[in-house]
């Protein structure tokens, strides 16, 4: 099941009517509890205001004296807190209505500053794992966020406007904060891959797959060969701050021309003002990408 | 006044000692607010309570740099609007100035 879909349980810590509120150590640790395993939780107060439920799944909890009524039009379960301890009830809940429980991952996914962003494109160019794409008004997007790698922040360090944000990323801008003059001027923010590896990327990818069947044909080093290969990806790892495991799953030279083609394709449609580019090609599995 | 607490459960972003000195003051503050696990995990799955919480007027967000969280909206299909919201970052402000935000 894809990470980025299913409902999570709302947790409702009822403290109203017909219900002994909570000690304030009680009411924390239930909160703490529900919130580092995935769940929402809302504390109302009479008088005061909370997001109105929508259709998730809603989970009542207190020290209740009698059935709180509800009126909402979604599937309601109500627990007492005299009987069984807030995440037990929660989690019991949860697998009762298929709710999504917490999942071990991290939500790792390019998010656009359309303040900031040109729609110049050089992000779908460059991600080699088909995470943007182009909406209905040619306008650039994030399409397959499960596909994005996680801790890999590539894309944001080639954007020239210093517009895509990964608020998972330890530092700034690219973490969210305040881009600064300096920061679009700084060497790093504006890495042209392109420049970065001499030239059209493509091109340079052709001629040194090219150079190296010369020079390997000849010279038969295949350990040469390894560790100019490590040499160029050491240079990516630093300049772009490329995990090591995206590193791997780079795909063969012919992937990336292929991709190439594709992203060409996309935006040529866009620029003849086309409707909707929809990429149905799927995407290799890490087994054919292997390096 | 709404109040939108995010505990950022998926990453160590936030300063753990902050994110729960928030949470600790917030709920013994007799305030109402709504908790979320992760406002990243929710953007992701295009939740619909984010739009819920867009459009019900005056909110105060404890979460992270306003302009993750403005977009981290945005890309869910729930844009923020242009006024009447405050966003408290976690990751930056000390626990005392965010719960002096949140609760006056």
């Amino acid at each position: 099941m894809s990470r980025t879909k299913g409902k999570n349980l709302r947790v409702l810590l009822y403290e109203g009517p017909g219900s002994t509120p909570l000690e304030n150590d009680a009411r924390y640790q239930a909160l703490s509890s529900l919130l580092n395993n995935g769940f929402e939780v809302t504390r109302p107060v009479e008088g005061q205001q909370v997001a109105p439920p929508d259709d998730s799944p809603l989970l009542i909890l207190g020290l209740l004296e009698n059935s709180p009524d509800v009126a909402a039009n979604v599937e309601v379960h109500v627990r007492n807190l005299a009987d069984v301890s807030a995440l037990d009830a929660a989690c019991e809940v949860r697998d009762e209505t298929g709710a999504r429980a917490l999942e071990a991952w991290k939500p790792w996914f390019p998010v656009i500053d359309f303040d900031r962003c040109t729609n110049c494109m050089q992000c779908l160019t460059f991600c080699l794992f088909d995470v943007y794409g182009v909406d209905n008004q040619q306008n650039i997007t994030v399409q397959n966020q499960d596909n994005c790698k996680t801790d890999c922040p590539a894309c944001s360090r080639v954007c020239p406007e210093v517009a895509i944000l990964f608020p998972k990323y330890a530092k700034s801008p690219i973490n969210g904060d305040v881009v600064r003059e300096q920061d679009v001027q700084r060497e790093a923010m504006k890495v042209d891959i392109t420049t970065l590896l001499g030239g059209d990327l493509y091109g340079s990818l052709r001629t040194r797959q090219r150079e190296a069947r010369a020079r390997f044909s000849t010279e038969r080093d295949e350990s040469k060969a390894l560790l100019e290969r490590k040499r160029c990806l050491g240079k990516l790892k630093k300049v772009l701050n490329i995990p090591d495991e995206v590193l791997m799953t780079l795909p063969s030279t012919e992937d990336i021309e292929e991709r190439a083609a594709r992203a060409k394709a996309k935006l040529a449609k866009r620029q003849a003002g086309s409707q909707t580019v929809k990429d149905s090609r799927p995407v290799p599995s890490d087994k054919e990408w292997g390096i | 006044m709404k109040i939108l607490y995010c505990n950022c459960t998926y990453a160590k972003v936030v300063p753990t000692e902050v994110k729960q000195a928030v949470l600790r003051q917030l709920s013994d503050s007799g305030r109402a607010f709504d908790a979320v696990a992760d406002l990243c995990d929710m953007s992701a799955r295009r939740d619909p309570g984010l739009k819920k919480i867009a459009d019900g007027g005056c909110t105060k967000i404890a979460a992270c740099y306003p302009r993750a969280v403005k977009w981290l909206f945005h890309a869910a299909g729930a844009p923020l609007p242009d006024e009447g919201v405050t966003v408290l970052n976690m990751r930056e402000d000390t626990a005392v100035d965010i719960v002096r935000e949140l609760v006056k």
